[in-house]
């Protein structure tokens, strides 16, 4: 009876120091959580508030003249000429028009430098789209130049950065402002265009159309290849030393630091084959090699979460093993093969590294139009940018990794919905 | 019935020579099944020892023993479902009407559309509940139109006394149904590919005592058609559904009665340790 008395007087004692040994523990996962999160809240605070500036841009207006003379060009049909024409003197003609006494080479090259120097082709793509605009005066919204941009917005922003522009250049952005004539619009050109040495014109059409290619090569390659691998392996591979090995190497193929592909790339694909560089489907290549092995190893893992079950009760119906395979092993699989394949995807998508050993980091203005166009992809022009000296690709480069972080999230979200959805239950 | 035909076997003998005392009658006239010196290794370890044994037509032979003495494992090897285990290895002869089935030239496929299979946990595939039964049909091809096809899946759920509960929800999925109805639904479907042997591998064990009531009701309605082959865990069971019960001991078969003859004055003095409940 006392022994029974002492043993629960010894548990009561010891229960306190549980207790208190279970509420540490609970702490401990909770700090390491919130440790996280800041961390996250952190980074999506800084991109968002550096890169959200970059959706809009400083445009100002001024009355077009477009004038044959002064272009030198009266035929638009003429492409040689059209290209020939001096369509940057509409922009510096207008800018002299609209602001009195500017002389001198100095006041200028000023003036011009309010301007993007893109500004005179984009005048040329309106007046071809609008051809009966030849000789009329147009009040129309034109880009300005990176330095003033940034100089309007940091104003905007009620702490002006001044580095960049002269005395003269702010009075005459303060006329513009004050009649109504300079202002922040929409960023289109971000959405429309490839990249550019000018920040103004620089856009992300191109690495996205990239990254498009890229991926779908990738996809249509790595998919299948890991889908098939993955079924021979856990279905009709002999159990020997043989596969064992395989099975090991293509574990440790997913570990392998992501160059190495891009190495091999080079030396197998480029040097090799003789595949050209720089373009999305030798990025492509090079991203299944390295995805296969994320593939493989989901698709193993949702082929053997398959219950035995359903593989005895075909087996014994008389299912030959490719009829139990392909009626009731790949159709409960396909879910967690393709949530493993769209991680492999998002994983291929924020891939840097071995697209530079294959050219992809190649400067390229022009929006790819197939698999064969040379391209660079989102996280190489995130890379880009980020190397680039102009403040302007500051916030440049985090709206391309805003833009970049959204498809990730989506591609991540596609695959957990795909699971949520086919999952099944026995 | 099969009883009739057996043949009383005192002593015996197997064929090659090897004394494994298998008492009671293990053998009868014209078999479906006949079994001789089978011995099943895994790897190194022998599950089976030289078993013999008959299994004659349309009866329904119970095969009863401790856990581990094996009888699953023989009850696999009678439609090759061993094969898909590794380094699973099978002796001796297995002769499904005089064919050996563990000839090179003999299919797997083909055996096993002869020698259909009901396992333990009901494993209806998640699919409806039509085209769970339509599929055996559908990979062998035994249905020319949809009209056939419909005829087979109706006929096969009648067989398994499923028609009635479920003629209202033939596209719904077969996992919805209760423990009971999966089990009947997984006899429908073994049935709809028209086998001449059904194995049952201890099919009551997950269900309730009503499922498994109707399961036995329906293992009788079906040995005038078929010849069955059950492994079970409760001698009641084999008892009552039984004409034939075989025991096995520690991968060897001990005796071979008639089910009444087993319950009632079992000749081997093991078989009757295990039915007056000595272990087991």
């Amino acid at each position: 009876m006392s022994n029974a008395n002492n043993s629960l007087e010894r548990v009561q004692a010891s229960l306190a120091r549980r207790y208190r040994a279970e509420r540490r523990f609970v702490w401990y996962g909770r700090l390491a959580v919130m440790f996280a999160l800041l961390f996250v809240v952190i980074l999506f605070t800084d991109i968002i508030s550096k890169g959200a500036g970059a959706f809009r841009l400083t445009y100002a207006r001024l009355d077009i003249t477009f004038d044959p003379a002064l272009i030198g060009v009266n035929d638009l049909s003429d492409r040689a000429v059209v290209a020939a024409g001096d369509w940057d003197s509409l922009v510096k003609t207008a800018a002299r028009a609209r602001f009195d006494g500017v002389s001198g080479r100095k006041a200028k090259r000023e003036l011009n430098a309010l301007f993007s120097s893109g500004a005179g082709y984009d005048l040329k793509d309106l007046l071809l789209e609008n051809p009966a605009w030849l000789g009329q005066t147009k009040s129309l919204w034109l880009l300005v130049d990176d330095d003033i941009d940034t100089y309007f917005k940091s104003r905007l922003d009620g702490e002006a950065y001044a580095a960049r522009v002269s005395e003269r250049q702010i009075d005459w952005i303060d006329q513009l402002v004050e009649d109504g004539d300079m202002e922040l619009r929409f960023n289109q050109t971000f959405f429309t265009r490839g990249d550019s040495r000018e920040p103004e014109q620089a856009g992300i059409r191109g690495a996205l159309v990239g990254s498009l290619f890229t991926l779908l090569v990738a996809f249509c390659l790595s998919f299948p290849i890991g889908v098939g691998a993955a079924v021979y392996l856990e279905e009709f591979a002999p159990k020997s030393r043989w596969t064992e090995f395989i099975e090991v190497n293509i574990n440790n193929l997913a570990a392998v630091p992501s160059i190495i592909f891009g190495m091999l790339g080079l030396a197998v694909f480029i040097n090799f084959f003789g595949v050209p560089r720089s373009i999305p489907l030798l990025g492509g290549m090079v991203l299944t090699l390295m995805t296969l092995p994320t593939i493989i190893i989901t698709s193993r893992a949702a082929i053997k979460s398959v219950p035995p079950s359903i593989r005895e009760a075909a087996l014994g119906m008389g299912a030959s093993r490719h009829q139990v395979v392909l009626h009731h092993v790949l159709p409960l699989a396909l879910p967690g093969m393709l949530t493993g394949a769209i991680i492999g995807m998002a994983q291929a998508l924020g891939e840097t590294a071995p697209l530079l050993m294959i050219g992809m980091i190649a400067f390229i203005v022009d929006v790819p139009t197939g698999m064969m166009d040379t391209a660079t992809v989102l996280p190489v022009q995130i890379f880009l940018w980020s190397d680039s000296p102009e403040r302007a690709f500051v916030e440049k480069t985090s709206a391309a990794i805003m833009v970049l972080l959204g498809f990730l999230i989506v591609m991540n979200m596609a695959a957990v919905l795909i699971r949520k959805r086919l999952e099944r239950r026995w | 019935m099969a009883n009739s035909e057996m043949i009383e076997s005192v002593n015996n003998v197997s064929e090659s020579g090897t004394e494994r005392q298998t008492v009671g009658a293990s053998f009868c006239d014209d078999p479906k099944f006949s079994i001789r010196n089978a011995s099943v290794f895994y790897a190194e370890k022998q599950a089976i020892f030289d078993v013999s044994v008959d299994i004659a037509r349309h009866e329904v032979i119970a095969m009863i023993g401790p856990s581990g003495c094996g009888k699953s494992t023989f009850l696999r090897s009678l439609n090759r479902m061993n094969d898909t285990v590794e380094d699973c290895r099978v002796e001796g002869g297995f002769h499904l009407d005089g064919q050996d089935i563990y000839q090179d030239n003999m299919d797997v496929v083909a055996l096993r559309a002869q020698v259909g299979m009901v396992f333990q946990k009901p494993n209806p595939f998640p699919k409806s509940i039509y085209e769970n039964v339509a599929y055996g049909p559908r990979i062998h091809g035994l249905a020319d139109s949809r009209v056939d096809l419909d005829e087979i899946v109706e006929d096969s759920l009648r067989r398994a006394s499923l028609w009635d509960e479920v003629k209202d929800r033939l596209h719904q999925p077969g996992t919805g149904l209760s423990g009971g109805q999966q089990q009947r639904l997984c006899i429908a479907r073994t049935i709809a590919v028209n086998p001449e042997v059904i194995l049952m591998d201890e099919p009551c064990s997950a269900l309730d005592p009503i499922a498994t009531a109707r399961i036995e009701e329906l293992i009788e309605e079906l040995s005038q058609n078929f010849t069955i082959a059950i492994v079970t865990h409760s001698m009641q069971q084999a008892a009552r559904v039984s004409s034939r019960t075989a025991y096995f001991h520690l991968g060897e078969l001990i005796e071979v009665n008639p089910t009444e003859m087993v319950f009632t004055t079992p000749e081997h003095e093991l078989t009757e340790a295990y039915i007056t409940g000595r272990f087991g």
